[in-house]
């Protein structure tokens, strides 16, 4: 303990010293004034200074990086862990150039140098100050040849960097890549950055890696310690580890800690799972809802069957994607014009195919599937001689990128979580819309008894135009969130028609509520029975049971009663 | 009043025309090819005769759904799906029917299943080996599933658009069904390289001749029994059960019974038609359950004409003779040219083609011709669906 102490305490006195000459020798060098300072204050940070740092004259990071010149991979090691000694801003893109073969062996004068490979010829770039020094013939230099313990090395030295900075996901990240690492000298840095460090996620990702390496402790207590600290932990090493040590242990106790932690976990992971299958089932659920609830309108309410309405969603995935074209440089807000605007060019299409085809076909509905049907064809073809018939892809913006991440087996993706907000206001919108308003007043009166709404004084050909556009309106914003998950082509609608009429029929035609139920409740049934039965047999399934619920139940989850339900 | 009796069926006006046109036309056909030599200017290339069978098989679709939308009020939209499996059992006859001459040599087993390292033939194939057995099954798996389908639907009284929809998804279900290859029906390829039927290869003219003359006389007789049909008592009912469904079950006629049987024998006509197609394209594949074709087949019978049957044929052989000469003129405007047909006819023509061309057929006599009624009108005709 005394010998350790002393040479720690010499070590820190060369760090120290190294560091103020470095310092020095900064200060001339006016280039890399702001590194002088932190040298200095983050020096005592350096407990494990290497042997090499003994010397008495402290060498510079260039010195140190010529060492690499050598052909031994030893010293090569020694010169990695002595560079990433040195305290200096420079360590971390140095030592990944190094990773990623960007340093290179000047053979010209023997020394390293950033280099770039351009039209044949290396461009060197000084290591410190990243200045050209020159260009050379690509057969002049080479990079440095790494192996993978080199590799190992290096990320390690990387990870324990990172272990110290001042950012707190760099932090969790450089410890989270420590996590099943049983080098001594990382798990002495751990345990160091444990006792000091402030955020909670840090110090459980800390505790994880330290715990499973005290699985590899001689002494029982400790082990069935960090067993029991263990348990229920999602991190997939843990697991690993804890069943390797199951296969090597022949102690009755730590073998009945070992299946109780190993059983808790799968408990857990069967848990999350089941809850991510649920999200995605949520998510399917919002883009049925999406794509339904315009033809619950429609056809719920007007009692039109609007073959046409996935052409109308697609014209709103469409509108998105020119608002970004005209948009170039604000993907990251041009979301928020592209829902009034989708919503628009779909409500004005939805507006004229009912004043020129579904105006003189009310009460027949089977002839506007039809009609509806030919307008869907002469949709699609226009969209395909527009914008060619290849697939358009939508930038998603940064903010509806990367996902929540809960714990290692369950995240949610940022994207499908705002659609699903998205549908839910939506919904809310319409039927605010609906119960509240004098619109949705007339709307519903027209479509509970067309001659008596008139009678009253409704202009009803103005409120079935104004219907037709709002279930229009409302596909168009269905096609901005779908442009965010799939990609925009032609047949974007087609694959989502059926399904949606699936959703109206099951849920309950003219009952906005049961859309809502049946969208959901298709979804997450449809994601549970995936896994199962695999996707295309889920849907199968899902398409049956639909069939036989409408024989039990001809009107659905949710039946209009009343004498609007007679025909 | 018409003849009620299969006799008179088959010897009224209209089904005499019908056969007249249909048989002379077959038949000019088949001497144009068979007698003038390939490079005579009168020749009819095998192609042509094929498509000519094709066409009197979309015929024949379009007369099965006529039965059921214009005299029976149901809009099926799923009836490519009893083509499409009458389809099936007609290539999986001509499947077995290759032999060892497959790729692999297999004799026993198709390509497809040697591909997928399948070990022996799945329980359902068997038989298939036998014409009678498929032809059995031409007719029974299509009639079997419209049954129990209709059975299931019309005793809950699913009616309109409900029932528009729920057969729409019944093929829907069907053609996810049979893209997987696990169903063993060949998946997304489906089933082709057919070599020969009954022992006539099918790249012979004769063949095809022969084809196109069996597909003329499918539909005729297949006419014929419609005709017989829908003159009938039962047809009568059918008729009422489509104008007014709930009068009908009230005066005592069980109408999900009527319902189910013309669904039947419209379901196993359909399949008839997609048997006799399938020889003649040589190829049969998921593609033909999509739902897009049974909705398409319903435009051929609004173009034509609804209960009336020949406008159906009319109907179908218009609008596939208009997507050739389109798709290979500008395949570009088909879409837009079907689209707008849709629209069309729908909006501007309720009795299609024939209801367009008998109004002023009647304009035009009663200005010129002073004559009595004659027997021949269509069959009565509503602007119900």
């Amino acid at each position: 303990m005394g010998y350790r102490f002393s040479q720690t305490l010499v070590a820190m006195l060369v760090m120290l010293l190294t560091c103020v000459s470095w310092a020095e020798q900064a200060l001339q060098d006016t280039t890399v004034p702001p590194q002088t300072e932190q040298g200095l204050n983050s020096g005592t940070d350096m407990m494990d200074a290497d042997e090499s740092n003994r010397v008495v004259a402290p060498p510079t990071i260039n010195e140190i990086l010529d060492q690499l010149t050598s052909r031994s991979f030893d010293d090569k090691e020694a010169a990695i862990r002595q560079l990433a000694n040195q305290n200096n801003p420079r360590v971390i893109p140095l030592l990944n150039a190094l990773m990623n073969r960007e340093l290179v062996h000047n053979r010209k004068d023997d020394t390293i140098a950033l280099g770039e490979k351009q039209d044949g010829q290396w461009e060197l770039r000084d290591p410190t100050t990243e200045e050209v020094v020159g260009h050379v013939d690509s057969r002049a230099a080479r990079p440095v040849v790494i192996n993978n313990r080199l590799r190992t090395v290096i990320n390690n030295q990387l990870a324990l960097s990172g272990l110290n900075d001042p950012d707190s996901d760099v932090r969790y990240q450089a410890a989270g890549q420590l996590i099943g690492n049983d080098d001594p000298e990382m798990l002495t840095a751990l345990g160091e950055r444990r006792e000091q460090e402030s955020s909670q996620r840090v110090l459980d990702q800390i505790e994880t890696a330290l715990n499973i390496a005290a699985l590899q402790s001689d002494d029982l207590t400790a082990r069935l310690n960090a067993i029991d600290a263990l348990s229920g932990n999602l991190h997939p090493e843990v697991k690993n580890s804890l069943n390797s040590r199951l296969s090597v242990t022949d102690n009755a106790s730590e073998t009945r800690a070992l299946e109780q932690a190993l059983k808790k976990i799968d408990a857990r992971i069967n848990t999350f799972q089941t809850a991510d299958t649920v999200f995605f089932g949520l998510s399917l659920g919002s883009v049925l809802l999406l794509a339904a609830i315009g033809l619950a309108i429609t056809f719920g309410v007007m009692g039109v069957i609007n073959m046409a309405h996935g052409e109308l969603i697609m014209l709103g995935a469409y509108t998105t994607y020119v608002v970004q074209q005209l948009l170039p440089n604000s993907h990251e807000w041009s979301l928020l014009i592209a829902i009034p605007a989708a919503f628009l060019v779909s409500a004005l299409t939805g507006i004229l195919i009912e004043r020129f085809v579904i105006r003189f076909l009310y009460g027949r509905p089977l002839e506007t599937l039809l009609a509806t049907f030919g307008v869907s064809l002469i949709l699609q073809q226009a969209v395909r001689v527009i914008f060619s018939p290849l697939n358009r892809t939508v930038i998603t913006p940064e903010w509806m990128s990367g996902a929540l991440e809960i714990n290692p087996v369950f995240s949610l993706t940022y994207n499908r979580l705002y659609i699903i907000f998205f549908a839910l206001a939506v919904f809310l919108a319409l039927l605010t819309l609906l119960k509240r308003t004098r619109l949705g007043l007339q709307v519903r009166a027209v479509s509970q008894n067309r001659t008596t709404a008139r009678a009253l004084g409704i202009r009803s050909e103005r409120v079935n135009a104004l219907t037709f556009g709002l279930g229009s309106g409302i596909a168009g914003v269905a096609g901005v969130a779908l442009a965010q998950l799939t990609n925009v082509g032609p047949n974007l609608g087609q694959s989502y028609i059926i399904d949606s009429f699936m959703v109206v029929v099951f849920g309950g035609v003219g009952n906005l509520w049961g859309t809502l139920t049946a969208a959901f409740g298709l979804g997450i049934a449809n994601k549970l029975l995936e896994p199962m039965a695999g996707a295309v047999l889920a849907k199968i399934i899902v398409l049956i049971f639909i069939i036989l619920f409408i024989q039990r139940k001809p009107r659905g989850l949710f039946p209009q009663r009343g004498r609007a339900a007679e025909e | 009043m018409r003849d009620t009796t299969f006799k008179g069926a088959l010897s009224d006006r209209t089904a005499r025309t019908f056969m007249g046109v249909l048989f002379g036309a077959t038949l000019l056909v088949t001497l144009l090819n068979q007698i003038f030599p390939p490079d005579s200017a009168l020749h009819v290339s095998a192609y042509t005769v094929t498509l000519l069978g094709k066409y009197l098989c979309y015929a024949l679709l379009a007369l099965a759904l006529d039965l059921v939308w214009g005299y029976c009020g149901i809009l099926s939209l799923g009836h490519g799906a009893f083509f499409a499996l009458g389809g099936y059992a007609m290539g999986m006859y001509l499947m077995r029917q290759i032999g060892d001459r497959g790729v692999y040599g297999n004799p026993e087993l198709p390509d497809f299943m040697v591909f997928l390292n399948w070990q022996e033939l799945p329980w359902y194939w068997h038989g298939f080996d036998q014409f009678w057995f498929a032809a059995l099954m031409i007719l029974l798996v299509p009639g079997l599933l419209a049954f129990v389908f209709g059975w299931l639907a019309f005793r809950s009284r699913v009616t309109g658009v409900y029932l528009s929809i729920i057969t729409q998804a019944l093929t829907y279900a069907l053609m996810l069904a049979f893209f997987r290859n696990e169903l063993g029906f060949g998946g997304n390829n489906g089933l082709t390289d057919f070599k020969d039927l009954l022992g006539f290869s099918l790249q012979s003219d004769a063949t095809r001749v022969g084809l196109l003359i069996a597909t003329a006389v499918a539909l005729a007789s297949a006419f014929v029994l419609c005709r017989w049909i829908t003159g009938s008592k039962l047809g009568r009912v059918v008729l009422a059960v489509r104008d007014a469904e709930s009068r009908a079950r009230f005066v005592g006629y069980r109408t999900e019974h009527y319902k189910l049987w013309v669904f039947t024998v419209s379901a196993i006509l359909a399949g008839l038609a997609g048997a006799l197609y399938v020889p003649q394209v040589g190829i049969i594949n998921p593609g033909e359950f999509s739902p897009l074709n049974s909705i398409e087949l319903v435009v051929w019978v609004a173009v034509g004409g609804r209960a009336t049957l020949y406008g159906a044929v009319i109907g179908a052989i218009l609008v596939n003779y208009g997507k050739t000469v389109f798709t290979g003129v500008m395949p570009e405007a088909w879409l837009f040219a079907l689209g707008g047909l849709f629209v069309a006819v729908t909006v501007f023509l309720p009795q299609g083609i024939v209801g367009l061309v008998s109004q002023h057929w009647e304009r035009l006599r009663k200005r010129f011709v002073k004559t009595g009624d004659t027997d021949d009108t269509p069959a009565a005709q509503g602007e119900h669906s």
